[in-house]
């Protein structure tokens, strides 16, 4: 079997998915409609062999809304693919990949602790670092850190 | 303060400098006259009373039971962050704070001395509280590095206690990040002078309310 290149990769997500990836050596950054984030997870896997799934994470952009990344390793070609989405403006609500890959399963639920994205769809979405007590995502970008709150700060 | 004089100069103890086995016997069992400088009785030498015809040692219980107490603070193995590696270092043999009396112990229950070594976030503080309360009274809380003193260089984070003085009471602070081993000597040191003048009195004052 070759090893897909990141050209041969570019080519196929723009024949599937209509944008252009970014192709930076063997980099690849696609933006997508939030309605094909899964749909593009479950193709990365299958057809461009990404089966390793590196991190997942959120961007808080303040008024311009959230931006959900994640990073797919394809470790045989070697290549990479970073999908990304922006939700609108005040929106948390985005489809879950744990369907796709498990291990996405507690960097959402980081994800949905630290920027309160709620990732629809997954099956255990909790909080996973912080107290069940929390209140508030504290990586947002309007949350207040240094105000005091009993009992300890 | 009176100066005091030297170490007397002990002849090592050779069987040709004696007449015999009760000669030397007697040598090492009487103190010499001119010995004020022993360690175990500096710390209550203003309370030694010479009577003649032997050595007799009258103090006040409270004096002779911190003395005691300063002589075996037994701290709670407890690190919470890279500070504890420097306190291992100040355990173990370099540094030594065995000669102290300090033994690093395993169980809060039977510790007299808490040292927080590191950061304190907000998920541990209960768990530090709940070890602070297993250990008996009287106990002692050091606070060791800057994280622990007043949050350090996580103060504006959104997980940090901002200094472990909002969680227990705190006896000694000691600064640094981390602070050295020295550093932290002298910290137990200087909470050591402090145990030489406890008072029981019943109650511990209450941790600092938040500003």
């Amino acid at each position: 079997m070759t090893a897909l290149t990141p050209a041969a990769a570019a080519a196929q997500i723009q024949q599937h998915f209509g944008v252009a990836p970014v192709v930076a050596g063997g980099e690849l950054g696609v933006t997508l409609p939030r309605e094909r984030w899964q749909e593009f997870a479950r193709f990365a896997k299958n057809a461009l062999e990404c089966r390793y799934f590196n991190w997942l994470t959120a961007v808080d952009w303040k008024e311009q809304g959230l931006e959900i990344l994640a990073r797919l390793d394809n470790v045989e070609a070697p290549m990479a693919v970073t999908m990304r989405t922006r939700l609108e403006p005040g929106a948390t609500h985005c489809p879950t990949v744990t369907g796709v890959f498990r291990g996405a399963d507690w960097m959402e639920r980081e994800c949905y602790d630290m920027f309160g994205v709620v990732f629809d769809g997954h099956p255990d979405l909790r909080r996973i670092l912080l107290g069940q007590d929390w209140e508030g995502h504290p990586l947002r970008k309007d949350y207040a850190v240094d105000t005091p709150q009993a009992p300890y700060r | 303060m009176e100066v005091k004089p030297p170490l007397p100069q002990v002849p090592p103890p050779v069987w040709g400098e004696f007449k015999d086995l009760q000669e030397w016997e007697k040598y090492h069992q009487e103190r010499p006259t001119d010995d004020k400088t022993s360690e175990a009785l500096t710390s209550i030498a203003d309370a030694i009373q010479h009577f003649p015809g032997g050595w007799i040692v009258t103090t006040s219980t409270e004096k002779i039971f911190n003395w005691a107490r300063k002589s075996s603070i037994w701290p709670v193995t407890f690190g919470l962050a890279c500070c504890a590696i420097e306190m291992m270092a100040t355990f173990a043999s370099r540094f030594d704070v065995e000669r102290f009396g300090m033994v690093p112990w395993a169980s809060p229950r039977h510790s007299d001395l808490m040292i927080v070594s590191g950061t304190v976030t907000i998920k541990m503080a209960p768990m530090l509280k709940r070890i602070y309360d297993q250990m008996p009274d009287p106990k002692w809380v050091v606070s060791m590095g800057s994280c622990a003193n007043s949050g350090g260089p996580f103060r504006h984070g959104y997980h940090v206690v901002k200094g472990v003085d909002r969680v227990v009471p705190v006896d000694v602070y000691v600064p640094g990040c981390p602070p050295t081993p020295d550093s932290l000597m002298y910290g137990l040191l200087k909470l050591q002078e402090q145990v030489a003048h406890f008072q029981q009195t019943g109650t511990r004052p209450a941790p600092a309310e938040p500003a």
